[in-house]
Protein backbone atom coordinates (compact mmCIF):
# COMPACT_ATOMS: atom_id res chain seq x y z
CA UNK A 1 0.00 0.00 0.00
CA UNK A 2 2.25 2.69 -1.38
CA UNK A 3 1.20 6.05 -1.75
CA UNK A 4 2.18 8.62 -4.46
CA UNK A 5 4.65 10.89 -3.46
CA UNK A 6 3.47 13.19 -6.08
CA UNK A 7 0.00 13.45 -8.12
CA UNK A 8 -0.66 14.92 -11.48
CA UNK A 9 -3.24 16.97 -12.80
CA UNK A 10 -4.11 18.11 -16.03
CA UNK A 11 -5.05 21.58 -16.06
CA UNK A 12 -7.77 23.03 -19.25
CA UNK A 13 -5.22 24.76 -21.63
CA UNK A 14 -7.06 27.95 -22.86
CA UNK A 15 -6.63 29.26 -26.95
CA UNK A 16 -5.37 32.46 -25.51
CA UNK A 17 -2.52 31.63 -23.38
CA UNK A 18 0.82 33.27 -24.16
CA UNK A 19 3.04 30.60 -22.37
CA UNK A 20 3.91 27.50 -24.18
CA UNK A 21 1.32 25.56 -22.29
CA UNK A 22 2.44 23.18 -19.12
CA UNK A 23 -0.10 20.41 -19.69
CA UNK A 24 0.90 17.82 -17.01
CA UNK A 25 1.12 19.90 -13.08
CA UNK A 26 2.07 18.00 -10.14
CA UNK A 27 1.80 18.38 -6.81
CA UNK A 28 3.74 17.09 -3.45
CA UNK A 29 1.90 14.25 -1.55
CA UNK A 30 4.15 13.22 1.26
CA UNK A 31 3.76 10.57 3.33
CA UNK A 32 2.27 11.82 6.98
CA UNK A 33 -0.65 12.62 4.63
CA UNK A 34 -1.39 8.87 4.37
CA UNK A 35 -0.58 8.49 7.93
CA UNK A 36 -3.37 9.72 10.16
CA UNK A 37 -1.43 8.57 13.60
CA UNK A 38 2.34 6.73 13.30
CA UNK A 39 2.44 3.25 14.30
CA UNK A 40 5.03 2.21 17.07
CA UNK A 41 7.85 0.01 15.58
CA UNK A 42 8.70 1.14 12.15
CA UNK A 43 11.58 0.14 10.22
CA UNK A 44 14.23 3.03 11.30
CA UNK A 45 17.26 4.49 9.21
CA UNK A 46 20.90 4.21 10.53
CA UNK A 47 21.47 7.22 12.55
CA UNK A 48 23.74 8.60 9.96
CA UNK A 49 21.17 8.10 7.34
CA UNK A 50 18.40 9.34 9.31
CA UNK A 51 20.40 12.98 9.65
CA UNK A 52 20.68 12.73 5.96
CA UNK A 53 17.05 12.14 5.03
CA UNK A 54 15.71 14.27 7.80
CA UNK A 55 13.60 11.72 9.23
CA UNK A 56 14.93 8.49 10.96
CA UNK A 57 11.22 6.36 9.52
CA UNK A 58 11.79 5.51 6.01
CA UNK A 59 8.24 5.65 5.52
CA UNK A 60 8.32 9.33 6.09
CA UNK A 61 11.12 10.55 4.02
CA UNK A 62 9.57 12.31 1.35
CA UNK A 63 12.36 12.82 -1.62
CA UNK A 64 12.18 16.46 -3.75
CA UNK A 65 13.84 17.21 -6.67
CA UNK A 66 14.62 21.25 -7.77
CA UNK A 67 13.16 22.08 -10.93
CA UNK A 68 15.48 24.76 -11.88
CA UNK A 69 17.12 24.08 -15.19
CA UNK A 70 14.43 21.62 -16.22
CA UNK A 71 12.00 23.85 -18.35
CA UNK A 72 9.56 24.00 -15.31
CA UNK B 1 44.13 39.50 17.83
CA UNK B 2 45.18 35.86 17.91
CA UNK B 3 45.03 33.88 14.39
CA UNK B 4 42.02 31.14 14.76
CA UNK B 5 43.32 27.50 15.23
CA UNK B 6 43.42 25.68 12.44
CA UNK B 7 43.20 22.39 14.56
CA UNK B 8 39.22 23.15 14.71
CA UNK B 9 38.18 22.54 11.75
CA UNK B 10 40.63 19.43 10.92
CA UNK B 11 38.82 16.31 8.71
CA UNK B 12 38.73 14.84 12.46
CA UNK B 13 36.51 17.64 13.67
CA UNK B 14 33.75 17.33 10.50
CA UNK B 15 33.88 13.67 11.14
CA UNK B 16 32.92 13.66 14.95
CA UNK B 17 30.59 16.82 14.66
CA UNK B 18 28.51 14.59 12.09
CA UNK B 19 28.40 11.56 14.21
CA UNK B 20 27.39 14.05 17.33
CA UNK B 21 24.90 15.57 14.97
CA UNK B 22 23.16 11.75 13.59
CA UNK B 23 23.15 10.87 17.44
CA UNK B 24 21.38 13.84 18.44
CA UNK B 25 18.91 14.02 15.31
CA UNK B 26 17.73 10.27 16.52
CA UNK B 27 17.35 11.70 19.79
CA UNK B 28 14.98 14.63 18.39
CA UNK B 29 13.13 12.40 16.50
CA UNK B 30 12.46 10.17 19.12
CA UNK B 31 11.67 12.89 21.76
CA UNK B 32 8.93 14.45 19.10
CA UNK B 33 7.84 10.74 18.76
CA UNK B 34 7.04 9.88 22.49
CA UNK B 35 5.51 13.35 23.04
CA UNK B 36 2.77 11.70 21.11
CA UNK B 37 3.47 7.99 21.70
CA UNK B 38 4.39 8.27 25.83
CA UNK B 39 3.56 4.69 26.61
CA UNK B 40 6.16 2.87 24.06
CA UNK B 41 8.56 1.48 25.89
CA UNK B 42 10.46 0.20 23.14
CA UNK B 43 11.03 4.40 22.15
CA UNK B 44 11.96 4.47 25.42
CA UNK B 45 14.65 2.07 25.79
CA UNK B 46 16.30 3.05 23.00
CA UNK B 47 15.62 6.95 23.58
CA UNK B 48 18.01 6.00 26.82
CA UNK B 49 20.42 3.92 25.27
CA UNK B 50 21.31 6.43 22.75
CA UNK B 51 21.21 9.50 25.10
CA UNK B 52 24.54 7.56 27.42
CA UNK B 53 26.04 7.17 23.74
CA UNK B 54 25.61 10.89 22.98
CA UNK B 55 26.92 12.13 26.55
CA UNK B 56 29.87 9.61 26.19
CA UNK B 57 30.36 10.93 22.71
CA UNK B 58 29.49 14.57 23.26
CA UNK B 59 32.33 14.34 26.61
CA UNK B 60 34.81 13.05 23.82
CA UNK B 61 34.33 16.08 21.35
CA UNK B 62 34.28 18.28 23.90
CA UNK B 63 37.46 17.71 25.75
CA UNK B 64 39.28 17.79 21.79
CA UNK B 65 37.27 21.09 20.62
CA UNK B 66 35.90 22.55 23.80
CA UNK B 67 32.72 23.19 25.11
CA UNK B 68 29.41 22.55 23.38
CA UNK B 69 27.22 24.44 26.17
CA UNK B 70 27.93 26.96 28.94
CA UNK B 71 26.42 28.32 31.70
CA UNK B 72 28.18 25.03 33.40
CA UNK B 73 27.08 22.20 31.72
CA UNK B 74 30.87 21.77 30.45
CA UNK B 75 34.43 22.23 32.00
CA UNK B 76 36.28 25.12 30.57
CA UNK B 77 39.82 24.65 30.23
CA UNK B 78 42.08 28.63 31.07
CA UNK B 79 42.05 30.90 29.17
CA UNK B 80 37.62 30.95 28.95
CA UNK B 81 36.90 28.52 26.22
CA UNK B 82 33.43 29.24 25.37
CA UNK B 83 33.36 32.37 23.61
CA UNK B 84 36.21 31.69 21.70
CA UNK B 85 35.67 31.02 17.46
CA UNK B 86 34.43 29.12 15.78
CA UNK B 87 30.71 29.39 16.13
CA UNK B 88 28.44 27.34 14.38
CA UNK B 89 27.22 29.24 11.44
CA UNK B 90 31.02 29.91 10.58
CA UNK B 91 32.87 26.58 10.17
CA UNK C 1 14.92 28.57 30.27
CA UNK C 2 17.64 27.31 27.36
CA UNK C 3 20.64 26.52 26.70
CA UNK C 4 22.53 27.34 23.94
CA UNK C 5 24.20 24.15 22.52
CA UNK C 6 27.24 24.89 20.06
CA UNK C 7 26.64 23.33 17.09
CA UNK C 8 24.22 23.30 14.22
CA UNK C 9 21.59 20.39 14.02
CA UNK C 10 22.67 19.68 10.20
CA UNK C 11 26.13 20.35 8.70
CA UNK C 12 25.38 23.71 6.52
CA UNK C 13 27.09 24.15 3.36
CA UNK C 14 26.64 26.19 0.38
CA UNK C 15 29.04 25.73 -2.97
CA UNK C 16 29.19 29.58 -4.13
CA UNK C 17 28.70 33.02 -3.39
CA UNK C 18 25.27 33.45 -4.40
CA UNK C 19 23.83 36.84 -2.62
CA UNK C 20 20.67 36.01 -5.03
CA UNK C 21 19.70 32.97 -3.06
CA UNK C 22 20.07 34.80 0.31
CA UNK C 23 17.79 37.10 -0.10
CA UNK C 24 15.15 34.16 -1.77
CA UNK C 25 16.09 32.53 2.12
CA UNK C 26 14.93 35.79 3.77
CA UNK C 27 11.31 34.02 3.08
CA UNK C 28 12.39 31.65 5.86
CA UNK C 29 14.04 33.93 7.87
CA UNK C 30 11.78 36.54 8.87
CA UNK C 31 8.83 35.69 6.73
CA UNK C 32 5.22 34.41 7.67
CA UNK C 33 5.75 31.00 7.44
CA UNK C 34 9.62 31.27 8.25
CA UNK C 35 11.24 29.43 11.22
CA UNK C 36 11.07 32.64 13.37
CA UNK C 37 7.22 32.51 12.68
CA UNK C 38 6.96 28.85 13.85
CA UNK C 39 9.52 29.01 16.87
CA UNK C 40 7.70 32.06 18.72
CA UNK C 41 4.55 30.58 17.67
CA UNK C 42 4.37 27.27 18.81
CA UNK C 43 6.49 28.88 22.36
CA UNK C 44 3.91 31.08 23.13
CA UNK C 45 1.09 28.66 22.24
CA UNK C 46 2.30 26.23 24.53
CA UNK C 47 1.05 28.26 28.07
CA UNK C 48 -2.38 27.32 27.08
CA UNK C 49 -2.73 24.42 25.32
CA UNK C 50 -3.54 21.45 27.09
CA UNK C 51 -1.24 19.98 29.36
CA UNK C 52 -1.17 16.52 27.02
CA UNK C 53 0.50 18.62 24.11
CA UNK C 54 2.53 20.86 25.96
CA UNK C 55 5.95 19.09 25.62
CA UNK C 56 5.17 18.61 22.12
CA UNK C 57 4.91 22.32 21.20
CA UNK C 58 7.74 23.28 23.62
CA UNK C 59 9.96 20.72 21.95
CA UNK C 60 8.69 21.49 18.23
CA UNK C 61 9.12 25.06 19.39
CA UNK C 62 12.66 24.83 20.15
CA UNK C 63 13.82 22.53 17.44
CA UNK C 64 12.44 25.99 15.26
CA UNK C 65 15.46 27.42 16.75
CA UNK C 66 17.56 25.47 15.22
CA UNK C 67 16.56 25.82 12.26
CA UNK C 68 16.45 29.60 12.37
CA UNK C 69 20.20 29.12 13.04
CA UNK C 70 20.75 27.02 9.69
CA UNK C 71 19.21 29.43 7.77
CA UNK C 72 20.77 32.45 8.95
CA UNK C 73 24.10 30.26 8.65
CA UNK C 74 23.00 29.85 4.43
CA UNK C 75 22.40 33.46 4.07
CA UNK C 76 25.38 34.17 6.47
CA UNK C 77 27.92 31.88 3.85
CA UNK C 78 25.99 32.85 0.93
CA UNK C 79 26.55 36.55 1.73
CA UNK C 80 29.71 36.44 3.46
CA UNK C 81 32.58 39.02 1.46
CA UNK C 82 30.29 39.55 -1.35
CA UNK C 83 30.80 42.88 -2.70
CA UNK C 84 28.41 45.76 -2.99
CA UNK C 85 28.45 44.98 -6.91
CA UNK C 86 27.30 41.83 -6.20
CA UNK C 87 24.82 42.48 -3.54
CA UNK C 88 23.58 45.15 -5.75
CA UNK C 89 23.64 43.37 -9.18
CA UNK C 90 21.74 40.61 -7.35
CA UNK C 91 18.85 42.39 -5.82
CA UNK C 92 20.46 43.07 -2.12
CA UNK C 93 21.10 46.61 -2.92
CA UNK C 94 18.46 48.26 -0.89
CA UNK C 95 19.19 45.40 1.93
CA UNK C 96 22.58 46.50 2.06
CA UNK C 97 22.02 50.31 1.98
CA UNK C 98 19.68 49.11 5.20
CA UNK C 99 22.09 46.43 6.79
CA UNK C 100 25.30 46.21 5.32
CA UNK C 101 25.66 42.34 6.00
CA UNK C 102 24.09 41.82 8.67
CA UNK C 103 20.58 39.80 8.94
CA UNK C 104 17.77 41.55 9.37
CA UNK C 105 14.33 39.74 9.87
CA UNK C 106 12.14 40.66 6.52
CA UNK C 107 11.00 38.59 4.08
CA UNK C 108 12.51 38.21 0.63
CA UNK C 109 10.10 41.24 -0.49
CA UNK C 110 11.61 42.96 2.16
CA UNK C 111 8.83 43.14 4.31
CA UNK C 112 9.97 43.51 8.08
CA UNK C 113 8.67 40.89 10.15
CA UNK C 114 5.30 40.85 12.49
CA UNK C 115 3.60 39.63 15.07
CA UNK C 116 0.73 39.43 12.88
CA UNK C 117 1.83 36.61 11.46
CA UNK C 118 1.14 34.26 13.87
CA UNK C 119 -1.90 34.06 16.18
CA UNK C 120 -2.78 31.84 19.30
CA UNK C 121 -6.37 31.93 19.71
CA UNK C 122 -6.24 29.84 23.00
CA UNK C 123 -8.45 27.28 21.38
CA UNK C 124 -6.44 24.09 20.94
CA UNK C 125 -8.16 23.07 17.69
CA UNK C 126 -7.52 26.27 16.15
CA UNK C 127 -4.10 26.35 17.58
CA UNK C 128 -2.97 22.90 15.91
CA UNK C 129 -4.54 23.48 12.65
CA UNK C 130 -2.41 27.00 12.30
CA UNK C 131 0.54 24.77 13.30
CA UNK C 132 0.00 22.20 11.04
CA UNK C 133 -0.89 24.81 8.10
CA UNK C 134 2.11 26.80 9.04
CA UNK C 135 4.01 23.38 8.58
CA UNK C 136 2.53 22.95 4.91
CA UNK C 137 2.93 26.05 4.18
CA UNK C 138 7.07 26.13 4.67
CA UNK C 139 7.11 23.11 3.05
CA UNK C 140 6.08 24.31 0.53
CA UNK C 141 7.94 27.63 0.43
CA UNK C 142 11.41 24.91 0.70
CA UNK C 143 10.19 22.96 -2.62
CA UNK C 144 10.15 26.47 -4.36
CA UNK C 145 13.45 27.66 -2.46
CA UNK C 146 14.80 24.19 -3.73
CA UNK C 147 13.69 24.83 -7.46
CA UNK C 148 15.11 28.07 -7.28
CA UNK C 149 18.88 27.27 -7.21
CA UNK C 150 21.10 24.44 -8.98
CA UNK C 151 23.57 24.66 -5.94
CA UNK C 152 23.69 20.97 -4.96
CA UNK C 153 25.08 21.90 -0.94
CA UNK C 154 22.30 24.52 -0.99
CA UNK C 155 19.16 22.07 -1.83
CA UNK C 156 20.67 19.74 1.06
CA UNK C 157 20.44 21.55 3.51
CA UNK C 158 16.90 22.68 2.57
CA UNK C 159 15.70 19.05 1.47
CA UNK C 160 16.78 18.44 5.12
CA UNK C 161 14.56 21.20 6.49
CA UNK C 162 11.38 20.50 4.52
CA UNK C 163 11.40 16.96 5.54
CA UNK C 164 11.30 18.18 9.01
CA UNK C 165 8.53 20.12 8.36
CA UNK C 166 6.58 16.16 7.40
CA UNK C 167 7.50 15.27 10.36
CA UNK C 168 6.32 18.38 12.41
CA UNK C 169 3.02 18.75 10.25
CA UNK C 170 2.50 14.83 11.77
CA UNK C 171 2.88 15.51 15.03
CA UNK C 172 0.95 18.27 15.25
CA UNK C 173 -2.03 16.18 13.52
CA UNK C 174 -1.52 13.48 16.46
CA UNK C 175 -1.58 16.30 18.85
CA UNK C 176 -5.40 16.97 17.46
CA UNK C 177 -6.02 13.09 17.74
CA UNK C 178 -4.50 13.35 21.25
CA UNK C 179 -7.55 16.06 22.60
CA UNK C 180 -10.19 14.42 20.27
CA UNK C 181 -10.22 11.41 22.43
CA UNK C 182 -11.60 11.47 25.32
CA UNK C 183 -11.16 8.50 27.28
CA UNK C 184 -8.33 10.04 29.46
CA UNK C 185 -8.10 10.72 32.73
CA UNK C 186 -9.67 13.30 35.38
CA UNK C 187 -6.73 15.38 35.66
CA UNK C 188 -9.25 17.30 37.74
CA UNK C 189 -10.46 16.09 40.96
Amino acid sequence: MSHPQEIAWYPFIGPCDPCPPITCKTYSTPPHLFMPFQPLNLPQFSPRDALMHGTLWPALYSPYESKWGKGR
Amino acid sequence: MSTPENTVCDPQYYELLEKLQALDFVLVELNLFLDTHPDDLQSIQQFNILTRERTQLAEHFQRLYGPLQNFGRAYSKFPWQWSESPWPWQV
Amino acid sequence: MWVYEKKLQYPVRVSKCDPRMAKYLLEQYGGADGELSAALRYLNQRYTIPDKVIGLLNDIGTEEFAHLEMIATMIYKLTKDATVEQMDAQGLGEYYVAHDHALFYQNAAGVPWTAAYIQAKGDPIADLYEDIAAEEKARATYQWLIDMTDDVDLQDGLKFLREREIIHSLRFREAVEILKDERDKKTFF
